[in-house]
Formats: C-alpha cells, structure tokens, sequence
C-alpha cells in the first residue's frame, strides 16, 4: 500500500508499506477513504514532538470502509463505512470508565501523561496513521462508529478531531449566558471553539491570529469579530480596552506550540526546541483574561517545560482547564448540531491532495500558501 | 469600568444573538453539555466488553515508560527502536521518568541523530533522499507564493527564513564532519 513516511524535520514522502496486520484480537484493519492533515501534524512536520521517528505515518483525522476485523469484534463488520476518533483508547480503565478517552492508561506504553493517538509518534504509542490506504484500528469495539447515512465524507472526516475539539474547548471554558469569549488562533479548531461558543450562550466572541485570510473565515464562518494582532503594539491591552479594562470572561488558547507573535519565544520553541512550545498565545491568554476567568487550553505544546507566566495565572485566581479532547462523548450531540444545520464542517476545507502529492500538501499547510485552512488527503485519488 | 460593581460593557441581547446566529444557545445549560461532568464514572458507556485488554504479542522487547508498571496491554509497533538513535531512545526510557527532563531531552537527541541515519542510510538504498521533492518546496509554483505572503501582515515572515537552515543543517553537516574526520586520520597518518 502506500503511504506518508516522515523522513526528519520539514520532509517527508510517499512510501509503499505493508498493509497492516490484525496484532490483537480487537483490532480492524480499515482502508482509508479520506483523511486530513491536522495543525498539530506540522508540530510533528516540523519535528517538535519528542520520539518521532523516521518511517512513521502521520495522521489522526480518517475515515474509511471496514477490511477486516480481529476474532474479538462485535460491533463493527466487513464493509462498514466508520469514522475514527484521534483518540486510541481501551475503554476500560480507570480513566476511559469515567469517559476520559483521550486519557486511556491501556494503549500508551511510551508515557503515562498522554494517551494514544494515532499518527503522533512515539510519545503517543507508537501507532501509524490515516494518511495511507490502510491503517490498524485498535479496539475496534470501542472508537470507531458507523457513519450515519445522511453524514458527507468531508463532515465526518472533520467530526474525528478538528471540530470536536473546538467544541470540547467551548466546554472547558464552561461559558455562561452572555460571556465575552476570546479565541486565539484561527486554524480550524479556533473557527469551531468560535462558532461553538454561540451554541453555548456566548455575548460576544472575538477571534485573534495574524493571517488575514482566516481572520475573514472567522467572520463569516464562525460570526466572530477578529483582531490581527500584528496591527497592535500590545494585543493584551487592546483587548483590555476593548472590555473596559476588565477583561474577557472566558479566553480559548487554539494556538499551541508553534505560536507567533513574539520572535524570541518561537524561535527559542519551534526553531531551537529549548521548550515545549512557544507559550506566546497561552500567556496572552492569561494576560487577556478578566480575573477569577476561565482559559481554556486546546493548543498541543510539547511535554518539556514551556515558559508560562504562571504567577499571574495564580494571582488572578484563574481556572486552567486543559484536554485532548474525548472525541466520542461528543459525536452524538455534534451529530445534531449537523443535522439542524448549525455546524457544517466540511466549510473549512479548503484544499483537496491526492496522497501522492502529500508533500506539497505539507508545504502548503505550513507555509500557509494559497489561503490554505484545512487540507484533506485522498488516498486513492489515481 | 472594572472599578464599580456592574459589568462595565454590555454585550448583545440573547434574543438579539438568538435571531442573528444559527443554533445560539443551543447548548446553554452548563449542566447539558457532552463533557459535563467532565468525570462520569459509567465503565459500560464505552462499547468494550472486556475488564482488562487481551494482551497484544510482541511486548517482550518494547520500550516503556518506567512509570508504567509494564507494556501496556495493547501498543503501536509502527517504528521499532533501532540504530544508535534506538540507543539512545531506549536509555531515554530505561533510565528516567516522563519527570524528568533528561528523558525528553535524550528523545529529542534521539530524533537528531534518527534523521542523519536515516539520510545516510538512504544512500546507500535504491530511494535516496531528496530534500527538493520531501520538503514539498515545489508547490511553491501555482500556489500564490508572493501574494500569500506579502501584504498580508504576516508575523511568521520574521523567521521562516530559518527553516531551510534547518532543512539542510544536516546535509551541509555531514560533509563537513566526513571532510573533519578525514583530515584528522590524515594528520594522525602523517604524525
């Protein structure tokens, strides 16, 4: 089959591989149908991510037809059109009991701080990813669900990551009727984190980043007022003002490892790698925040130590609540979303690469060209 | 102001959002949302009928964290350890925990030293590495790599001129290292 190997920072290629095998009994092989390349695969791209090795496959966000099954799956058949949750997870242990999936104990040997994902190296277990023509599906019993008819390839591809996690991160900032909510980062998960603070009683939400072209999305998209912070001096104290120097109630971080805004804290991250992630969007988040308000972290920052203004955080008297995002506790509900029309997904995609091209597709995504917001992969475009 | 008891902006009516924005206050009850609360012990939500995982085969030689009590019941097998970035990587995992900041930083070494092998394995493969073709630079072409770029306000042009430094650190490395140990062999032949 082939597939997209990483081949060290900023490269990676087209490969033949094997097509994988049943290695326990609740496995599904699954051949990909459709898939994406996630923000947070080009923390890997660009080789931020402890213990990625050469000849891995990215790619957590897929969805495809049923090959196999192992002996031990109930659920799931030959030929069944499933989508696939990011997360690779057990369903039985301690903390997948109490619905942290994105938790599980059972499925990472590489590290107890994170659970599985697919396509995310090593410290994340080590599973190759969706963006080949084959992929293993552990636990078949448990992550993967039929899609329903009436669900379009580019929602359903979007409902395994991007846009429950923008949805997840609404949650976490546990928004009251009327809140002022600030998003930083206008990448898909920023756009649905914007969109879905209105489903949850928002008064008012504001987006920030630096790429005018998403900045537009956020406004048509997600109905969200926009600040490009590159046209401020000090983004923080324009959004203070703009709140009558309280602060907004509830500030989402959509950025993560890779943020800009203050050149020596990216370099010393995402160029030097001295820190887990540049921290410039999570400290503005702290700054921007009213006192006694709620950030919300979905930005994906490395596991070393990242230089955090964690006095203020404290001073404030600030919640921080932060999560890989339990995707399945929330298809049922985004599922209904869909149907009433207000979420539609696929609205973000906005480029379409045959597998064999997936290297362009990498180049575009991170270079930001060609107004690129969220890529998918074809893998059996020829 | 933040000064005196009352919120100091008003935002818009909810009966104004409601008509504006599709599906506004649609989730509104905090208590009604999927990921409230965040912890619901239910062990039969999840589809799985097993209290503890069958155990996947292979897990003798796999790495593992040391504040695992043991392989986990099920694991990737994408990429096995091998190499002296296998080496170091397995040190990595022997020796400290996730707490520790050697583990990481031996990982993150290990990540170095996995790209020069490979690249220097390549050579020597039928499918060498081609730094023109991997880092997708060609898209460039047909992309719009002027306009989406300049005039856009873009703060990450402050620094992509490092990437390709990055790019081909290794390969302006490895000749130089090679040329490096040649002339000490020669001075050392000399002597």
């Amino acid at each position: 089959m082939q597939a997209m190997v990483y081949r060290g920072p900023y490269k990676v290629r087209v490969e033949e591989k094997d097509i994988p095998k049943i290695e326990h009994p609740n496995d599904a092989i699954v051949r990909v149908t459709l898939a994406a390349i996630c923000g947070s695969d080009l923390h890997l791209f660009h080789g931020l991510m402890p213990d990625t090795r050469v000849g891995t496959t990215f790619g957590h966000e897929f969805i495809g037809v049923v090959e196999e099954v192992g002996p031990s799956v109930q659920n799931l058949k030959k030929g069944d059109r499933v989508m696939v949750p990011f997360n690779v997870y057990c369903g039985s242990c301690y903390f997948c009991a109490r619905g942290l999936y994105s938790n599980c104990h059972n499925v990472n040997p590489n590290a107890t701080a994170i659970g599985g994902i697919y396509g995310y190296s090593h410290t994340c277990g080590g599973y190759d990813g969706g963006q080949s023509q084959f992929v293993r599906v552990p636990f078949a019993d448990v992550g993967p669900s039929v899609i329903p008819d009436w669900m379009d390839d580019e929602d359903a591809v979007l409902l395994t990551d991007a846009c429950p996690t923008g949805y997840f991160g609404a949650q976490l900032g546990d928004i009251s009727e009327g809140d002022t909510v600030v998003v930083f980062g206008a990448g898909p998960v920023g756009l649905f984190a914007a969109k879905s603070s209105w489903l949850m009683g928002a008064g008012r939400v504001v987006v920030v980043d630096h790429l005018d072209y998403r900045l537009e999305k956020a406004r048509t998209f997600a109905h969200a007022e926009t600040y490009n912070f590159t046209e401020y001096d000090d983004i923080v104290l324009q959004l203070k003002k703009d709140t009558e120097y309280l602060g907004a109630d509830v500030v989402i971080d959509a950025v993560g490892a890779e943020a800009d805004g203050n050149l020596l804290q990216h370099v010393a991250a995402a160029k030097l790698k001295l820190q887990g992630g540049s921290p410039i969007a999570l400290n503005w988040a702290i700054d921007a925040v009213r006192k006694g308000g709620t950030v919300s972290v979905l930005g994906a920052y490395g596991p070393i130590f990242s230089a955090v203004k964690f006095g203020d955080a404290m001073n404030k008297g600030l919640t921080i609540r932060a999560n890989q995002c339990p995707v399945k506790r929330q298809w049922p509900r985004l599922f209904e979303h869909i149907r009433n029309g207000y979420l539609k997904p696929s609205e973000l995609v906005t480029h379409r690469i045959p597998l064999e091209h997936i290297a362009e597709g990498y180049h575009i995504f991170s270079a930001k060209l060609d107004g690129c917001i969220k890529p998918l992969i074809l893998p059996n475009a020829a | 102001m933040p000064y005196t008891a009352e919120k100091p902006y008003q935002n818009p009516s909810s009966e104004e959002l409601r008509a504006r924005i599709p599906g506004w206050g649609a989730d509104l009850d905090p208590r009604d949302r999927p990921s409230v609360p965040r912890e619901k012990y239910d062990p039969g939500a999840s589809g799985a009928h097993w209290d503890f995982p069958d155990r996947q085969p292979g897990d003798e030689t796999r790495e593992h964290s040391i504040e695992h009590k043991f392989v986990t019941p099920v694991f990737g097998t994408s990429v096995p350890l091998k190499g002296f970035s296998g080496a170091i990587r397995r040190l990595a995992y022997a020796k400290f925990s996730e707490g520790r900041a050697a583990h990481w930083l031996l990982l993150i070494l290990g990540d170095r030293v996995d790209a020069w092998e490979s690249h220097a394995r390549s050579f020597v493969s039928t499918r060498p590495d081609n730094p023109i073709t991997e880092t997708g630079i060609l898209a460039e072409a047909g992309h719009h790599p002027v306009s989406s770029r300049f005039g856009q306000n873009r703060s990450d042009l402050s620094h992509v001129w490092m990437d390709p430094l990055i790019v081909a650190g290794p390969w302006l490395a490895g000749p130089l290292v090679v040329l490096g140990i040649r002339t000490l062999l020669r001075r050392r032949h000399a002597a």
